[in-house]
């Protein structure tokens, strides 16, 4: 998309997701296509309901109700994933609150990756990954209830992280943090994607979070891309669509004129 | 936010150790952990009668030949129901053995079936209702209707039946009693494990690649068990009536066992003259029952999350 | 107003005592209020919702709400008597939370709930109170006032639910309404809707709004004057349209952590506290 030479690390090409049954189908995702190059940010914006979260849960294994292609590292997967995808490929979760076991200790969080993948070493492991995130030592036998809410999504972080995987999938990763918190986690996130080479795949209904961390973004309604767009040209604030622009108005902030021009986007198609 | 905490107890170390906010170890952790449990179970009087009465309970059932002055089931027949006296502080039965000293020794009965009752039906409760929630589909459905079906009988009529059908006796009681009580804690586990099934902390352990049942044994049981401990502590109390029950239907422990609810039966005849020999062991009984039912509400502030303890 | 404020508060404290030791929440903060648009904004535990709820004395026990003045239209609040306050909340003062859905009745009538509202603060006949219901749903901007008056709670939406709650609100007219959080839990363009409707609200009747907010971008560009709390001190009280002016350390480092959308996608400042910051509010 923005003339990215990289290979792509993840491609997906006309997915399709659908729940339920007669009366109570839902077709949460329509036809959504990406590529995403190796070492870049790529960046699904939307609003609640927009099926964003949805493609990331196909992407990552946890939904294997989904259909059309998605190619991992080159390799097509299927919807029920092996344990060699789960080393490629890692996901933290928007709630810091619910993502951590809480009768688990940091330790033994961190443990259970490496004791499924039977990895080697696990002490020196724990130990650096814990460093990596910015957390000593002091924090590594503490339950969650111990530690804050941005302490927690470092210890999610370095979950993901502890098995080295080439892709993190985010979903929502600072929306249930301080401002303060956040520009601390994302600042951790730039740098390991720097010093891992790392692929994002970034979910977020916050359009400057994305602009902040992502190379291309495509922004979802209603399970459906409405445009798809390089970083750049939502920096220089010249999205095409009529519903990114709206996005885009109202992430600047409360103007009262500008809530009149609002318009209702209805389903497409 | 804590770490102030143990500075104002001051002194021991070992508190301080244990209380202390950046744990060096696992064990300390472990440890921590439950010395605050302790620390907000022991704020409830009620909840540490009870804990008192059950460790009374326990104690007395491994010094029983120390405390009991009588063998339970040596009979004086000379000294048939006496009244209370000095050689016999509860008084004598119609054989003229001492109650007092077959309470002792039936408290050893009693622990005998909570305990069997709690290990057989607990686990097996915890298994069928973990496994029917987290799997779903076809597991759960069939789990689920053979537990609907147990469900389906009072207890204590199928227990009847059940003991009528393997023939009178203590552990015939025992295990009718068990296979009758696990459904419940079935119910509750089903209940917890969906609750807890689609949380973001068991996606993360799937999408870490743990199999199933690594994912029922070591993440959701866990979170099970302290909701399961404090049911089964409350149902002691059933589990001791139930017993009794069938003792005094002739149907549990057999004479001349000095089981509480045989002891009920046998003196229900002399109950008008000779009121006590029933009613010492009912009041054995109740003290008991009361017992567990209070540690079991103690528990339950200190280890079920959803009644606001420290989750 | 400057000479009279609607809402004087001074040297508020509120306070918990735990075992661990008393946890003080507010720590002795002071502000007026005219009819205008207040944002309170600060981090998790910086004190916010904990002023907004002594306020209307909805602090639950055990903590403890002390002030040397609390006052508002002339009224003592912390003199009231328990029927006084009963009088003002909801009449006088009325408030929004951030979950719509756990403030409606589940299983009662949206249409009904308002009504009952209003029927609790105004003596007048159910017809009346329906029409007056339908009215403050068409006010709120919901386009089909009859079929949402109809609706359970749970058949709406979170924007919906949150216009509903408004309505409820402002059915008996009062002269503030205290908003916490009140549009965080909704998508961004609804979330500005919402906001309209309660500036458009403010406008027409003149009334005083607390807007209780974690997005110091959104209280900047919706409020006319923002406090800015941090561990349960105001750090500094400015007009909204010169926050970018702003001289405390504190409100500079939540400015400049802020990702935006035109960044150079260089780091995000760190924002570094400062200890003092605990010991000396305004």
């Amino acid at each position: 998309m923005s003339g990215e030479t990289g290979r792509a690390m993840i491609e997906v090409d006309k997915l399709n997701v659908i729940f339920g049954l007669g009366a109570d189908r839902v077709h949460a995702v329509r036809d959504v296509s990406f590529r995403v190059p190796e070492g870049t940010t790529f960046g699904l914006v939307g609003e609640s309901g927009s099926g964003k979260s949805t493609v990331l849960r196909a992407l990552s294994g946890l939904n294997p109700d989904w259909s059309g292609r998605v190619a991992v590292a080159g390799q097509a997967q299927k919807p029920r994933r092996d344990k060699a995808f789960y080393k490629l490929a890692q996901m933290v979760f928007q709630d810091p609150y619910g993502s951590l076991h809480p009768r688990h200790t940091v330790d033994r969080i961190l443990m259970e990756p490496l004791a499924i993948h039977r990895l080697e070493d696990p002490e020196r492991r724990i130990e650096r990954v814990l460093g990596e995130v910015g957390l000593g030592p002091d924090f590594r036998f503490r339950y969650p209830h111990q530690l804050s809410g941005g302490q927690r999504q470092r210890v999610a972080i370095a979950r993901a992280l502890i098995l080295e995987p080439r892709i993190l999938l985010l979903d929502e990763p600072t929306s249930a943090l301080d401002v303060s918190v956040q520009a601390e986690v994302l600042n951790l996130l730039q740098r390991l994607k720097q010093e891992r080479g790392l692929t994002f795949v970034l979910v977020s209904h916050n359009l400057s979070v994305v602009a902040h961390m992502c190379d291309d973004l495509a922004v979802m309604n209603h399970g459906v891309v409405v445009e798809e767009l390089a970083v750049a040209q939502l920096k220089r604030r010249e999205p095409q669509h009529p519903y990114t622009r709206q996005l885009m108005v109202a992430s600047l902030g409360y103007d009262r004129a500008a809530v009149d021009r609002f318009e209702d986007f209805a389903r497409e198609g | 936010m804590s770490s102030q905490a143990h500075d104002l107890q001051g002194g021991a170390g070992w508190r301080a150790w244990l209380l202390s906010a950046s744990p060096v170890s696992r064990r300390q952790a472990r440890l921590g952990r439950s010395y605050i449990a302790w620390l907000s179970f022991q704020s409830n009087h009620l909840a540490m009668l009870g804990l008192g009465i059950v460790l009374a309970l326990i104690l007395v059932a491994i010094l029983a030949p120390l405390i009991a002055p009588y063998h339970p089931n040596a009979q004086i027949l000379t000294d048939r129901l006496q009244y209370f006296s000095w050689a016999h502080p509860f008084g004598t039965d119609e054989l003229g053995r001492d109650i007092f000293s077959r309470i002792i020794y039936g408290s050893r009965l009693t622990l005998y079936i909570v305990i069997l009752v709690a290990i057989i039906a607990a686990p097996l409760g915890l298994l069928v209702g973990t496994s029917a929630g987290y799997l779903g589909g076809w597991v759960d459905k069939v789990l689920m209707r053979i537990t609907d079906i147990f469900l389906a009988f009072p207890k204590l009529v199928l227990a009847l039946a059940l003991v009528s059908a393997l023939g009178p006796g203590i552990e015939n009681a025992i295990i009718a009693i068990a296979i009758t009580s696990w459904p419940p804690y079935a119910r509750i586990a089903r209940a917890e494990t969906l609750t807890i099934r689609n949380s973001d902390f068991i996606s993360a352990v799937r999408l870490q690649g743990a199999g199933r049942m690594r994912i029922i044994w070591s993440h959701i049981m866990p979170l099970c068990t302290s909701s399961l401990i404090v049911r089964v502590t409350l149902d002691m109390a059933g589990i001791i009536l139930i017993a009794a029950g069938l003792g005094f239907l002739g149907l549990g422990a057999q004479p001349p066992l000095p089981e509480w609810g045989a002891m009920i039966s046998a003196g229900r005849r002399v109950l008008l003259d000779q009121w006590w020999v029933a009613t010492v062991p009912g009041i054995a009984i109740f003290v008991v029952s009361l017992g567990f039912n209070l540690l079991g509400d103690g528990l339950r502030d200190v280890l079920d999350p959803k009644s606001g303890g420290q989750g | 107003m400057s000479d009279k404020p609607l809402l004087a508060i001074e040297d508020l404290h509120v306070s918990f005592p735990t075992r661990k030791g008393v946890v003080e929440a507010v720590r002795g903060i002071s502000f007026s209020l005219g009819r205008e648009k207040l944002g309170i904004v600060g981090e998790s535990g910086s004190g916010k919702s904990m002023t907004g709820r002594s306020i209307l004395r909805l602090v639950s026990r055990p903590g403890i709400v002390t002030a040397k003045r609390m006052e508002f239209d002339g009224i003592d609040l912390q003199r009231a008597s328990a029927a006084q306050m009963r009088r003002i909340r909801g009449q006088r003062i009325s408030m929004v939370m951030q979950d719509p859905k756990f403030s409606l009745n589940p299983v009662m009538r949206v249409g009904e709930q308002i009504a009952e509202a209003y029927r609790t603060h105004e003596k007048v006949a159910p017809a009346e109170a329906k029409r007056r219901s339908l009215e403050m749903l068409k006010a709120v901007r919901i386009r089909d006032p009859e079929r949402v008056y109809r609706a359970y709670p749970h058949e709406v939406s979170g924007g919906m639910g949150q216009r509903i709650m408004i309505a409820m609100m402002l059915i008996p007219d009062p002269d503030l309404l205290i908003a916490d959080e009140p549009t965080s839990a909704l998508d961004v363009t609804v979330q500005l809707q919402v906001l309209a409707i309660l500036d458009d609200l403010v406008t027409q009747r003149g009334m005083g709004l607390i807007f209780i907010s974690h997005d110091l971008n959104l209280v900047a560009s919706f409020c006319d004057r923002v406090v800015i709390m941090y561990a349960g001190r105001v750090m500094e009280i400015c007009d909204a349209k010169n926050l970018d002016a702003a001289q405390h350390p504190y409100t500079r480092g939540l400015l400049n952590c802020l990702p935006r959308i035109d960044s150079d996608g260089r780091d995000l400042a760190v924002l570094r506290r400062d200890p003092a910051w605990m010991e000396h509010g305004l």
